[in-house]
């Protein structure tokens, strides 16, 4: 096995590359995570995947937080990616708004990614561009809203049993 | 053989035979959403061409029951139960992962006793998660004879699971810094006699299977899939094995004091069911081994950590003591401190790499929780990987795939 | 279990005398054949009861009957989303008279834990239930009580019941049609 990747070593090799396009890098709980331009997400995946040094190249996890508070980036997408040689783990955010939620697709990179993506925008509608097949995957067709967003209630709403006051909701 | 090399898949995906079909038809055969083959709900309408798969959709969703919305509105203790039924088919090693991610978070040092319990624990659950998956296999290829007698050995695990929390399947089994009990001596009774008679058990059944002609002819070269495409696709755990690919959580990232006991981590070279099914064969003798190694070595201590703040006092102290009695009542409202923060913490499930990333805000629930579900991400393989096969390897690369619905749709 | 000592004979030379409706009832309680709807956790237990240890084989109800149009019993064991309501009840229709519903576990009875916007709040919503087996998920030993429970059902069930105006009011709330009549 090659020597073990470090955090700095690792990021300084990223900023070597993008530079700018990384607006931050932090290791919370020893885990790198690094903040990147939306619209360089797919470039620095893909580089990523095939730099001869890192070799990052299997996408463990991929989802959607959603901050209601956070005006112009209520939406965060997270990579997170490993590469299986190095024994190394890096997440990868971007931000986008809820006027355009958009970001590019990894699936030409990823085919894992497919249903990921699937159930990010079911659930966030976070729409993901050049997505094969860009439809809900969990819910039902006809749903009109994107359940994870954090307005909408978890219950369902046709209980009658349930007194409000004693169940929290 | 030569009609077969002519066949070849068009640009949209569509596998298509050069030969003539009988009266040029197609036909769409709807398997599921509810069908004996598919062990679960989940739809897949195949396009078929006599009795070869040309293409396939699939449709999942269908016991989709908001695990991630619901774990925002829980506290951290009541998440247990929520992973329980993510993979239903061995419960434990899902909750003491989601134990070990907020220890994680909250920076816990767990004693190597209760670490050793939790592998012994994890190690029962990984052995009845295969039990069932290789036995359905068996089932599948027409041998119902390994199902009802593995069967009998799955509920000595239950049992074994009963002596430790008192359920068989959704066992909500220890809590955040420990476990609630040490194990009992008819823990220990049962567990040694589960270590003395199942290997023999499990033996025949291998000998059953194994090296039998039929079994082989049906099972090898059914849905396989390469290495570089099974990466592509995510894949983990056994199906990820089987490809050639030796990534265990186990090795790769040791948790729970796993770098102490001595165990191999089984390879395939094809990917095929065959592969798959002698991977979790293989995975089960090697669970047996860590047991063992960790009923040997088992250190003395305690069986939980120290955190009054997240463990629920013993109910005399809570009755006698101010100060548990208020730990008592802030763990059951739900009103411990948490640090804010994100973490990704994983273990090696049935199914490969369960992962939980957890953002919590300081609040009382997390802000975010998502599961990294092995079988989700590796099922959208599927149609990849049956296409231009017959459907009867289809159903067997379903059940060797071990899709569990709950850990699907979460 | 009903056997056919249980019922009431009148023993002639040569010939046996009962009453018709009991002996149909007996017979159709002892080889009850079960539609296991299985989606999840409960699933999980059923096939445990299916298994060696517990075995239904001894109630006669070994025979699964994957196919709605010849079963009997419908085993609803485990979550049914919203998403898989419309094909619950597809099955159910499908089914001919007489049939019974087993709802075994908390999910199928009444949504149990998941009081979510994607779980249905208890599969008496779409389709008349026989027996409730609580639990989450209930022991194998809770799902034969469930079975034997149904047996009992199916041993009191009268040949004409269905055509009753009773029951034909029970499924209309449904907006289920009484089948085969």
């Amino acid at each position: 096995m090659a020597s073990k990747l470090t955090n700095e070593a690792v990021i300084e090799r990223i900023k070597g590359q993008f530079g700018s396009d990384i607006l931050s890098a932090e290791t919370p709980y020893d885990f790198l995570t690094i903040e990147v331009l939306a619209s360089k997400q797919h470039e620095i995946i893909e580089w990523l995947k095939k730099d001869e040094m890192l070799k990052i190249s299997f996408l463990t996890n991929l989802g959607g937080v959603h901050y209601p508070e956070q005006a112009g980036r209520e939406f965060a997408v997270v990579y997170h990616l490993q590469s299986m040689v190095n024994n190394f783990r890096l997440r990868l955010k971007i931000y986008v708004s809820k006027e355009n939620p958009e970001v590019d697709t990894i699936v030409d990179l990823y085919a894992g990614a497919n249903w990921m993506e699937r159930e990010t925008y079911d659930f966030f509608g976070i729409t993901f561009k050049g997505h094969p097949n860009l439809v809900r995957i969990l819910n039902e067709d006809s749903m009109d809203y994107f359940p994870m967003r954090k307005e909408y209630h978890l219950e369902d709403g046709t209980r009658e049993d349930k007194d409000d006051r004693f169940f929290g909701r | 053989m030569s009609t077969w090399e002519e066949e070849k898949i068009h640009d949209d995906g569509i596998y298509e035979s050069s030969l003539d079909t009988i009266d040029g038809s197609i036909a769409t055969l709807n398997l599921g959403p509810t069908h004996p083959a598919t062990h679960g709900i989940f739809q897949n309408v195949l396009k078929v061409d006599g009795e070869k798969i040309l293409s396939s959709e699939q449709t999942i969703g269908y016991i989709h029951r908001a695990f991630e919305k619901l774990a925002e509105r829980r506290p951290y203790n009541q998440i247990t139960t929520i992973t329980d039924r993510l993979n239903y088919c061995s419960s434990p090693i899902n909750n003491m992962g989601w134990h070990m991610t907020v220890e994680k978070l909250i920076g816990a040092e767990i004693p190597k006793r209760a670490q050793y319990m939790r592998v012994i624990i994890m190690e029962l659950a990984r052995i009845s998660d295969h039990l069932v998956c290789n036995a359905v296999i068996g089932v599948d290829t027409g041998a119902l004879t390994g199902f009802t007698y593995l069967f009998q050995q799955r509920e000595k695990i239950y049992d074994l699971f009963e002596e430790v929390c008192g359920a068989r399947l959704t066992t909500n089994m220890g809590r955040i810094g420990g476990f609630e009990r040490d194990f009992s001596p008819a823990f220990n009774e049962k567990l040694k006699a589960f270590l003395r008679d199942f290997p023999a058990v499990f033996n025949e059944f291998d000998a059953l299977l194994s090296r039998n002609r039929i079994f082989m002819d049906r099972t090898r070269g059914a849905g396989p899939i390469s290495a570089e495409r099974a990466l592509e696709y995510s894949f983990v755990g056994p199906n990820l094995r089987a490809a050639g690919v030796d990534y265990d959580v186990r090795v790769m990232e040791p948790y729970c004091s796993y770098e102490d006991f001595d165990f191999e981590v089984p390879v395939g070279t094809t990917g095929d069911t065959y592969d798959r099914f002698q991977v979790r064969q293989e995975e089960i003798r090697q669970s047996l081994r860590i047991i063992e190694q960790a009923l040997a070595k088992m250190p003395e201590g305690s069986y939980k950590a120290d955190l009054p703040e997240f463990y629920l006092p013993p109910k005399e102290e809570v009755y006698n003591n101010m100060e548990a009695l208020i730990y008592h009542f802030k763990i059951v409202m739900g009103e411990t401190p948490i640090p804010a923060g994100e973490v990704y913490h994983s273990v090696e499930g049935g199914n490969g790499e369960l992962g939980f990333y957890l953002i919590s805000d300081g609040g009382r629930s997390p802000y975010r929780l998502q599961f990294r579900r092995p079988c989700f991400i590796y099922y959208q393989a599927y149609p990849e990987m049956i296409t231009g096969s017959s459907i009867s390897d289809a159903v067997l690369t379903l059940s060797s795939m071990n899709v569990i619905a709950g850990e699907l749709d979460a | 279990m009903g056997k056919i000592e249980d019922l009431e004979v009148f023993n002639g030379e040569g010939y046996q005398l009962s009453r018709l409706d009991k002996v149909i009832a007996a017979a159709r309680a002892n080889s009850v054949w079960p539609l296991p709807f299985a989606t999840s956790c409960c699933g999980i237990e059923y096939m445990g009861s299916m298994g060696s240890n517990y075995d239904v084989a001894r109630f006669g109800m070994e025979r699964m009957s994957f196919s709605p149009r010849q079963a009997d019993l419908l085993i609803v064991a485990g979550t049914i989303s919203k998403k898989l309501a419309p094909i619950l009840k597809q099955v159910y229709e499908q089914m001919s008279e007489p049939k019974w519903v087993l709802s075994v576990g908390a999910c199928a009875s009444s949504g149990g834990i998941f009081d979510t916007y994607s779980v249905l709040q208890g599969i008496d919503r779409v389709i008349p239930v026989d027996v409730y087996v609580p639990g989450c998920p209930p022991r194998p030993e809770q799902i034969i009580d469930g079975i034997m429970k149904i047996h009992e059902l199916v041993k009191h069930e009268g040949i004409r019941n269905r055509y009753s105006e009773e029951y034909k009011a029970k499924l209309d709330k449904y907006n289920i049609e009484v089948n085969g009549k």
